[in-house]
């Protein structure tokens, strides 16, 4: 057996908590009520280990990670184990008073979610009124601050249509980095995918729109397509592969090789309360469950991408075939792959519903739909 | 998270000009130079991306400190390693490092 390389990178979610209720959330159906989340000490070891680990890099994420009133602790903690942070946010909340705090934390980049170009729909998507307004101010906060802004744009069905405009959003807000990110249907998104596939067409034009905005952004800003695996017909190289660069520990401690595998029944997930983030990158059977290229069987095992896509991603084989250990359906030499394209063929058709919004309480849906 | 090799296993574009001698090359606002003590070697990271800087690569960004013009960073490496061909490498590379946005 190879040596296990130490990861690069940690995602730090802190808390399934959101202020708003987007539909396409890729967290998992069931959230960490906020009793059961971290405390402030357990986050503190976890970076401190993570350091001694090799990651030196960590995105702190959710949810919304400004509902964490020790969000400076914890970045601090970071940033003396030499770990590299970014805040991965939807700006409500985000002030100069309490980006101030952060900065002086060692808070080194932020990342900005915004839903759509327009005001109205960007709140709407979101869920939430005058989102747009408090991400607006976000974005001007951070950019006084003079820290790395990057926006993160989730596309779906009704926004891939403005791409321009969320483009031209993105410059006037002074990022950095404008990522383009087809919505991955895990999680609170799976539920939602009749509303929220594109058609063909859509994604064709917004394909070509960003070609043309890279080729004229070249060398200023930064713009990155992430793709829609659905129509594709490859399957991504999911996280760089299993338990290969990166690990993401959930808000309840849970250590997870890839975000979304926390729907995998039978993983048996390791826990940072119990257990050494090294014991668990290294010795786990979650992180070995899938890691190289042994647990493959044909068409991967044999296949020349094996090395470049590592098979996909499981926790999108489990969700569509039930078996984690098949083949990503999103390859078109996947033997599940006729499902994927039914699914695509269907959803030409439009939605019968609207989509479901997300929630965080349980007593969802104030009629505040999408 | 992605993970760059420099110097990459492409050849420089050619598009990308020789720098001026006299440009003081400084690392970009978003990029952090550190060693990594686990894996032995020195870094660039960025909020997206981590960059392992291999051989000399290291020791010439460490140099690029604002202060320092393309001029002085090969005269002192070239005084280190007289035998090296920093003359010509190390204005390529420097180039090459602002085209990918990590010098300014």
């Amino acid at each position: 057996m190879t040596p296990v390389e130490p990861p690069w990178a940690l995602l730090a979610e802190l808390t399934h908590g959101c202020p708003l209720h987007c539909a396409y959330c890729s967290n998992p159906l069931e959230l960490v009520r906020r009793s059961g989340e971290l405390d402030t000490g357990s986050w503190c070891r976890v970076m401190c280990q993570a350091g001694e680990l090799g990651v030196v890099q960590t995105h702190i994420s959710g949810g919304e990670p400004l509902l964490r009133p020790d969000l400076p602790q914890i970045v601090a903690a970071a940033d003396t184990a030499g770990i590299h942070t970014q805040l991965v946010t939807s700006g409500i909340g985000l002030d100069a008073a309490r980006l101030g705090a952060l900065v002086d934390a060692g808070l080194r980049s932020v990342q900005l979610s915004v839903q759509h170009a327009d005001p109205q729909a960007s709140d709407r998507i979101a869920g939430r009124r005058r989102s747009f307004a408090d991400k607006a101010r976000a974005a001007a906060v951070v950019r006084e601050a003079g820290l790395p802004l990057g926006l993160n744009v989730v596309l779906h069905r009704d926004n891939l249509d403005v791409l321009d405009a969320i483009v031209g959003l993105g410059l006037d807000w002074g990022a950095d980095r404008i990522e383009l990110a087809n919505t991955q249907f895990y999680g609170w998104a799976l539920l939602n995918r009749k509303q929220l596939l594109p058609s063909r067409s859509q994604l064709t034009r917004a394909r070509e729109s960003v070609e043309a905005w890279k080729t004229r952004l070249a060398g200023r800003t930064e713009l990155v397509w992430v793709v829609p695996d659905y129509f594709d017909g490859t399957a991504k190289p999911c996280m760089g592969g299993w338990g290969a660069v990166s690990l993401t520990v959930a808000p309840d401690g849970t250590a997870l090789p890839c975000p979304a595998a926390a729907a995998m029944p039978g993983l048996d997930p390791p826990n940072v309360r119990e257990r050494s983030l090294e014991w668990i990158w290294r010795e786990s059977p979650a992180f070995n469950a899938y890691r190289g290229t042994g647990w493959m069987a044909d068409p991967c095992r044999s296949c020349e991408r094996r090395d470049i896509d590592f098979g996909g991603c499981r926790c999108q084989a489990y969700a569509l075939t039930g078996d984690a250990a098949r083949p990503d359906p999103a390859c078109h030499l996947a033997p599940d792959h006729p499902l994927l394209r039914g699914i695509v063929s269907e959803s030409a058709l439009g939605a019968p519903s609207p989509a479901v919004p997300r929630s965080f309480r349980t007593a969802a849906g104030r009629g505040d739909r999408v | 998270m992605t993970l760059t090799h420099t110097p990459g296993s492409h050849p420089p574009a050619a598009s990308v000009p020789d720098p001026d001698p006299s440009w003081r090359p400084a690392l970009a606002r978003h990029v952090l130079l550190r060693h990594d003590r686990v894996r032995g070697a020195d870094l660039l990271v960025l909020p997206e991306r981590v960059v392992v800087l291999h051989g000399p690569a290291g020791s010439i960004v460490r140099l690029c400190d604002g202060a320092r013009d393309v001029r002085g960073i090969v005269e002192e490496l070239a005084a280190r390693h007289p035998k090296a061909p920093v003359a010509v490498e190390v204005p390529l590379f420097l180039g090459r490092l602002r085209e990918e946005g990590w010098l300014r």
